[in-house]
């Protein structure tokens, strides 16, 4: 016998289910009254916000190819010089007119999710050595059980996703451009695919 | 805030044989909504171990309150009151101080509040059916609402969703985001739900029972259920696998 290392288990996952809206995004479940605001909606960017304008825009798609109409999406992502708004970021203080964190609940009609936000800047990897710039998405939705966990990274920046640590540890080279946002001008296109040929990579973080 | 060093380590690894696995097939939806690949593990990087902090500007008077925050004035939603309370803690035993909860769930007739929501089942005029609040200095949360109802769902012909509240957590990085359900202690639906069925683990289901808890009961006004959230913990130490000298 030895030690009890005493440690809790993390409370189990269970689906956001078809009324995630209700609790996360009321207004735009046309519950209003209540929150003035639906909390992460709305431009992430300010007029005095630095880095360059991006509008990241995409779809979920299930097994069919179908668009689904009932997530919420989640994104986490530095600032335009790579700090994180977060008490746990060491390296120095993050733009103050950034907060870094947004939700969009897919449009109910089409399954659209649209985020106005500035391309963040690189951020070192545990050993030093610069990942490409990214963000992190979540993504919750009735038949998914457990927050899925990806990345999207930029089309525009070649030579830094080559010597990403995570994208240069995917062993299958032809999953990769599923975590790669496709620019076109301003636009950013980031399609997620939860099944199929063109499963999107999920990370385990 | 208090006089704490920063939280900079990584995260405890996810236990994923505890939590359900992505295709579920007694729960439908999960079918053509499950990835079929293995997840690639990416270890916490600062991308993950930093995460949204929220104020409390953020909240308005009667967030915590689903009885009177959609009610008219004077007026209150219909059904048993309960007092939902606990602590949202780590893995570690250690409360969360500061962070977000949001709740959403069905009135006392099971019915939601949504424009997809079909069920014959009455709408409350005082009940919206959402709420947040944010932890305290040891992790302690508390909300004032009715007991939802039991209420059916498309899956089987004949499955129904056990009384349950909705809870979406934020610790303090964005690898501990959680959404989970609460439900109630001694209800004979939990066990033959097949979203709860999705968990594989039975102390896991445990996990998401809420005990009454008398002691904390209002006298002739609400009865209390105590529910503790659990998020991952944080490794102790700092040490990175890179090479010595560098």
């Amino acid at each position: 016998m030895a030690q009890s290392l005493n440690y809790l288990k993390e409370s189990a996952s269970q689906t956001a289910g078809p009324y995630v809206h209700i609790g996360c995004t009321p207004n735009f479940a046309g519950i209003t009254g209540v929150y003035e605001d639906d909390l992460g909606s709305g431009p992430m960017a300010t007029e005095k916000t630095r880095g360059e304008r991006i509008t990241i825009r995409g779809f979920v798609y299930d097994g069919t190819g179908t668009a689904l109409k009932d997530a919420v999406i989640e994104i986490w992502q530095a600032d335009a010089d790579g700090l994180y708004n977060s008490p746990s970021e060491t390296r120095g203080a993050a733009d103050p007119n950034f907060f870094g964190w947004a939700r969009c609940p897919g449009d109910m009609a089409t399954g659209e999710f649209v985020f106005e936000t500035i391309k963040p800047g690189r951020v070192p990897f545990r050993d030093g050595r610069p990942m490409a710039p990214h963000v992190s998405f979540w993504i919750v939705a009735r038949g998914i059980n457990i927050g899925l966990n990806t990345r999207m990274y930029f089309s525009d920046e070649d030579a830094a996703n080559a010597e990403d640590p995570i994208l240069s540890r995917i062993e299958h080279r032809m999953r990769v451009p599923t975590l790669i946002g496709k620019r076109e001008g301003d636009t950013v296109r980031f399609d997620i695919h939860l099944q199929g040929e063109n499963e999107t990579v999920f990370f385990d973080v | 805030m208090r006089n704490t060093p920063p939280e900079t380590t990584p995260f405890f690894a996810r236990d994923r044989a505890w939590h359900p696995p992505a295709l579920t097939p007694g729960y439908k939806t999960s079918i053509l909504r499950s990835p079929q690949r293995a997840l690639i593990s990416l270890e916490g990087t600062r991308s993950e171990i930093t995460g949204p902090v929220f104020g409390h500007n953020i909240l308005g008077e009667f967030d915590n309150d689903l009885i009177v925050n959609y009610a008219k004035p004077g007026e209150m939603a219909i059904g048993e009151r309960i007092l939902v309370h606990g602590r949202v803690l780590d893995e570690r035993g250690r409360g969360v101080a500061g962070a977000l909860v949001e709740f959403w769930q069905a009135n006392a007739g099971g019915r939601y509040r949504h424009k997809k929501e079909s069920y014959l089942a009455a709408l409350d005029p005082n009940f919206g059916g959402f709420g947040r609040t944010i932890t305290d200095e040891e992790g302690n949360y508390v909300f004032r609402t009715i007991r939802p109802g039991a209420y059916p769902w498309p899956n089987g012909v004949n499955d129904w969703r056990p009384a349950h509240i909705h809870f979406s957590v934020f610790g303090h990085g964005f690898a501990q985001r959680l959404i989970t359900q609460m439900y109630f202690e001694g209800d004979p639906m939990i066990w033959i739900c097949p979203i709860v069925k999705t968990i594989p683990d039975e102390d896991a289901v445990k996990g998401l029972i809420a005990a009454l808890d008398m002691n904390n009961n209002i006298p002739h006004d609400m009865r209390a259920y105590k529910f503790d959230i659990v998020l991952r913990g944080r490794r102790s130490t700092l040490f990175e696998n890179r090479k010595e000298g560098n």
